[in-house]
């Protein structure tokens, strides 16, 4: 402030940040998810009306909910993009204290609204799943320590964040939660990989993951019950799997139309974990290949933009996060078309429930936040090449 | 940046790089920056190593999540383009099934089939008017209470309610005229008997399993229909009937004749068996009262259940049969050559063994013949004989007609159907049993018992499904000539004996009668009432039929006194029964004896 004195001119450090912010942001990421966000509502006053019926509400009851909902998340994600990495790290890894402590509280205040696992926070207006919002809390952390283990007398990060995750994956498997268990193991393993395991550590987890799969099997009814019903050879027809996969089959290529589908009224979680199999019913293969381009989108971008990426904490936990995402989704619709046994997972931005699109909001915030444009030292990148050659 | 690792197996270089040190160090600099400076290639260099590392890990990743989206992607068109599964009520009907075989009789007419028809359900949250329609329903189904029917479709939170199980065409569409479209009608299949009471005890009944909304499982409660439950519902069998060996036309005849005895002689039951004497097929099997299997009434919960019109006499009930098992004694005797049909036996009555008195119905004078025991059903005669068997061999022969195990016959209840012994088979319990009193045996039993004895001596096993092609002989229980003496004696107990009235012309019946007191549930036994049994095989000569019939607590008014016993009521009774059946059975009455038995015994002996 001294050096405000009449006539100086103001000083200027870069340029405003909003303009800033849009030419360093990933806009087709950014657009891609807006644009599942607009799907979700649209899905939303298709799937939503029977069960606002069922529960005695009035029939868009859920839809204005998901609006309200679906704005906090844009506003979550938007203002988690302009954070600068330091902040989202802190952030991230003040979260993930945070989620650990409501993880561990669980059992002692959660709900489990009769679906057999306790994995909610009931807070009279909505609910609040922590596990959400534990998946891009640890990859952060998870990045962090990782990308520390690179420095010369760094921390064993990679031990260390090993850890973390067999004791998130421990709480997780105690509700039983095994989607959001599995989506933390592939999410760990997929960082650890860009932070540069060796290859044979890599076949070890995978090992264990089935391992802990068989024994998960063998030692829990409700898991067991959810992968016999996936092995059957023939899928009972009355089966939340049965009905979702004949609604896409009825759906066929161009969907039966507007309000035409059934399955929103036959099954109970049409607008959460079935949303895909309302889609493809109404609007046929179209909408459904629209949703998967865009999740690849995301994707594929964000790995795009982490390929230039010369910091290893961006480059890792931009990873973590971006397939974190793009598995959740990919799982959510492999379920539904009998490539996974079922898991109670929701399908990002375009599921119906609160917590789930803010922690996405949140997700891709930081993982805008990551990928913005940074200076790479490209320059440098081609004296180097050249020197080698 | 040549002064950086190439990789982690390069030599380790210190941090201070000592030559720059000493040099900085010389010229008055700080040593730290130069430290600074080195450790900030370093990680430039490290950082340059693992960015190129993950370039190509991240790319694999892409791949990878090329994959992915494009398996999940094919897949969704794969479905899409796929014809959507069938109706899914098959799929949902296949794991309830309503399927049942028929049953029929040995020439196949049809004793046991299904019926389509309709349940009627609601679903109460959409009907459109429950008042009116709940009013309609108690005019078309008076036995439907208006008041009860409207609280259970009206109490809050009720989805579903069964109405009814069965309706008739008429009534679907009187429901389908209420117009209520919360009425719903379920498919259900009905088993059907056709013939009413008509072997009710043989086929049991059948009622309805597990219900669905698409069908429901039609299971046997009773009878054959339990016993063969597996075999009527396994989905392999289901369109190739159940063939059973009873004859409807014979059975309805044999019920018909029995019915008519028990109104006759005033009886509270009967039950009669016909029985093909050589492969144990049991032609015709009646217990009277009996009921409809359409209708089948519930067990009585008080009272005898001996009493029930459910009640299957012929298999379940055991009596002491009486002067029916005295052809097993000298037949054991006869077979053990202790005697001839000649030899002397002493029947003056009365006979005493210790505090124990056995009498006659006369006094038969001081000895008959063991024929003529047999012809005048000489009890002290019999007990005699009985004595020169002794225990041990009389269990082990009776054991062998089958009388120690139930009947191994195709009707759920018959393991129930279990012979009483007495419970130390001493001398006098041998000769009281010997003619009949002190143990318990069904009608089936003794069935078998006279097949296997007076066959040939081969023992039977009754079935009641038909047997297809030749059936094997069972075990030897008599020599041949023993079961020859026996008949003939049989022969003798008509023409000139207790059953007189039992003749009939051409077919040359031969049999025992038995009249046996009924015992007092307490002890003891009744003076009035009793159960009398004739037994019998015709052509005594070449016997094709063993025919079984009893009556509860018969009695008749003739010659001037009341006669309860078994010559003056169930004789004349299994006379028109083999009189009515025997054409039926594809005998032609025989003019004249055929020739004598020893002369055809001669002849086989070339």
């Amino acid at each position: 402030m001294t050096e405000m004195v009449y006539g100086a001119a103001p000083v200027v450090r870069g340029d405003p940040m909003i303009p800033r912010w849009w030419r360093t942001v990933d806009r087709w990421s950014l657009i891609s998810i807006i644009i599942l966000m607009g799907i979700g509502l649209l899905l939303g006053l298709a799937a939503s009306p029977p069960l606002a019926e069922r529960n005695g509400l009035e029939p868009f009851w859920y839809v204005k909910k998901q609006l309200i909902f679906g704005a906090m998340g844009l506003a979550a994600m938007l203002a988690a993009s302009v954070l600068p990495v330091t902040s989202i790290r802190r952030f991230g890894v003040m979260g993930f204290a945070i989620c650990l402590a409501a993880l561990l509280l669980l059992p002692v205040f959660g709900t489990n609204f009769g679906k057999g696992a306790i994995r909610w926070y009931s807070l009279g207006f909505g609910s609040v799943q922590p596990s959400e919002f534990m998946k891009p809390c640890f990859a952060i952390l998870s990045a962090w320590l990782m990308a520390a283990a690179h420095q010369i007398d760094g921390p064993p990060g990679r031990f260390m964040s090993f850890c973390v995750a067999v004791l998130i994956v421990g709480i997780l498997a105690m509700q039983p939660d095994f989607g959001q268990a599995s989506l933390i193991v592939f999410a760990w393993g997929v960082m650890y990989f860009v932070a540069g395991a060796p290859w044979w550590i890599l076949f070890g987890v995978a090992g264990l993951v089935i391992a802990g799969g068989v024994a998960a099997y063998e030692l829990s009814s409700h898991f067991a019950g959810r992968i016999d019903g996936f092995l059957a050879t023939t899928v009972d027809p009355t089966s939340q799997i049965g009905y979702a996969s004949n609604a896409i089959r009825e759906g066929g290529v161009f969907g039966v139309g507007l309000g035409g589908g059934e399955v929103k009224s036959t099954l109970p979680d049409a607008h959460t974990d079935f949303i895909i199999a309302v889609a493809a019913e109404e609007y046929g293969l179209i909408l459904v290949l629209i949703i998967i381009a865009l999740y690849a989108t995301v994707v594929m971008r964000s790995l795009g933009r982490l390929l230039a990426e010369r910091d290893p904490f961006v480059r890792i936990a931009g990873t973590g996060l971006a397939c974190g995402l793009g598995m959740q989704a990919a799982i959510n619709m492999g379920v539904a078309v009998r490539l996974l046994p079922t898991k109670g997972m929701t399908l990002p931005f375009v599921s119906y429930g609160g917590s789930s699109v803010i922690a996405a909001g949140l997700t891709v915030g930081a993982l805008l936040a990551l990928t913005r444009k940074r200076p790479q030292g490209r320059m440098a990148d081609v004296l180097a090449r050249a020197d080698r050659g | 940046m040549s002064d950086l690792p190439e990789d982690d197996d390069a030599p380790r270089r210190p941090l201070r790089p000592l030559a720059p040190v000493l040099r900085a160090r010389d010229r008055g600099e700080n040593p730290d920056l130069i430290e600074r400076a080195n450790r900030i290639r370093r990680h430039d260099g490290i950082r340059e190593r693992l960015k190129a590392r993950a370039e190509s890990r991240l790319l694999v990743l892409g791949l990878f999540f090329v994959v992915v989206f494009g398996a999940v992607g094919g897949r969704m068109a794969q479905f899409a383009t796929s014809v959507p599964e069938e109706p899914r009520m098959s799929i949902f009907g296949s794991t309830i099934t309503s399927a049942r075989a028929d049953i029929t009789d040995r020439k196949g007419r049809v004793l046991a089939t299904n019926l389509h028809t309709q349940a009627l359900y609601a679903h109460p949250q959409d009907m459109i008017d429950i008042p009116y329609a709940v009013r309609e329903l108690s005019r078309i189904f008076p036995d439907l209470e208006h008041d009860e029917l409207l609280a259970r479709l009206t109490r809050p939170g009720r989805k579903f309610v069964w109405l009814r199980k069965t309706l008739s065409p008429e009534e679907v569409q009187a429901v389908h005229d209420i117009g209520d479209p919360g009425l719903l009608f379920a498919t259900r299949d009905m088993r059907l008997y056709p013939n009413g009471h008509l072997a009710a005890h043989v086929l049991g009944g059948a009622s309805f399993g597990d219900e669905g909304v698409r069908a429901a499982e039609v299971i046997g409660v009773a009878g054959i229909e339990k016993a063969m439950d597996a075999r009527l519902r396994d989905p392999d069998k289901v369109d190739e009937p159940l063939q059973l060996s009873i004859d409807m036309t014979i059975q309805a005849a044999t019920r018909k004749v029995l019915q008519g005895g028990i109104d006759l002689y005033e009886a509270k039951g009967g039950s009669a068996i016909i029985m093909d004497i050589k492969s144990g097929e049991i032609v015709s099997m009646v217990s009277l009262p009996d009921f409809d299997p359409n209708r089948r009434p519930r067990p009585a919960l008080t009272g005898d259940p001996s009493d029930s019109p459910l009640f299957n006499r012929a298999v379940l009930g055991v009596y002491e049969l009486g002067s029916v098992f005295k052809i097993f004694a000298t037949a054991n005797a006869l077979d053990l050559g202790l005697v001839t049909p000649d030899t002397q036996i002493d029947t003056q009555s009365p006979l005493v063994y210790g505090r124990f008195k056995i009498g006659d119905f006369h006094n038969y004078g001081p000895t008959k013949s063991v024929r003529g025991v047999i012809e005048v059903s000489s009890n002290v005669g019999t007990a005699h004989i009985a004595q020169m068997i002794g225990p041990t061999r009389q269990k082990e022969f009776l054991g062998r007609l089958g009388f120690f195990e139930p009947t191994p016959v195709e009707l759920v209840e018959a393991p129930t159907g279990r012979p009483l012994l007495p419970k130390v088979w001493g001398d006098l319990a041998g000769m009281t049993i010997s003619f009949g009193h002190g143990m318990s045996s069904s009608p089936l039993h003794l069935a078998v018992g006279y097949a296997s004895l007076l066959n040939g001596g081969h023992k039977v096993t009754p079935t009641l499904l038909k047997r297809d092609g030749p059936v094997p002989e069972g075990p030897r229980v008599v020599s041949e000539q023993t079961s020859r003496q026996s008949r003939e004696m049989l022969r003798l107990v008509v023409t000139d004996g207790t059953a007189s009235m039992g003749d009939v012309p051409g077919y040359y019946v031969a049999g025992k009668t038995g009249t046996a007191d009924k015992p007092k549930p307490g002890g003891g036994y009744y003076k009035n009432r009793n159960m009398v049994t004739f037994a019998s095989i015709f052509p005594y000569y070449d016997p094709k039929y063993v025919v079984i019939t009893t009556l509860d607590e018969a009695k008749v008014f003739a010659a001037g006194e009341e006669r309860r016993t078994a010559g003056w009521t169930v004789v004349p009774v299994a006379a028109e029964l083999i009189r009515r059946v025997a054409p039926l059975l594809d005998m032609r009455p025989a003019i004249e004896e055929p020739a004598q038995p020893g002369i055809r015994e001669a002849r086989n002996n070339h």
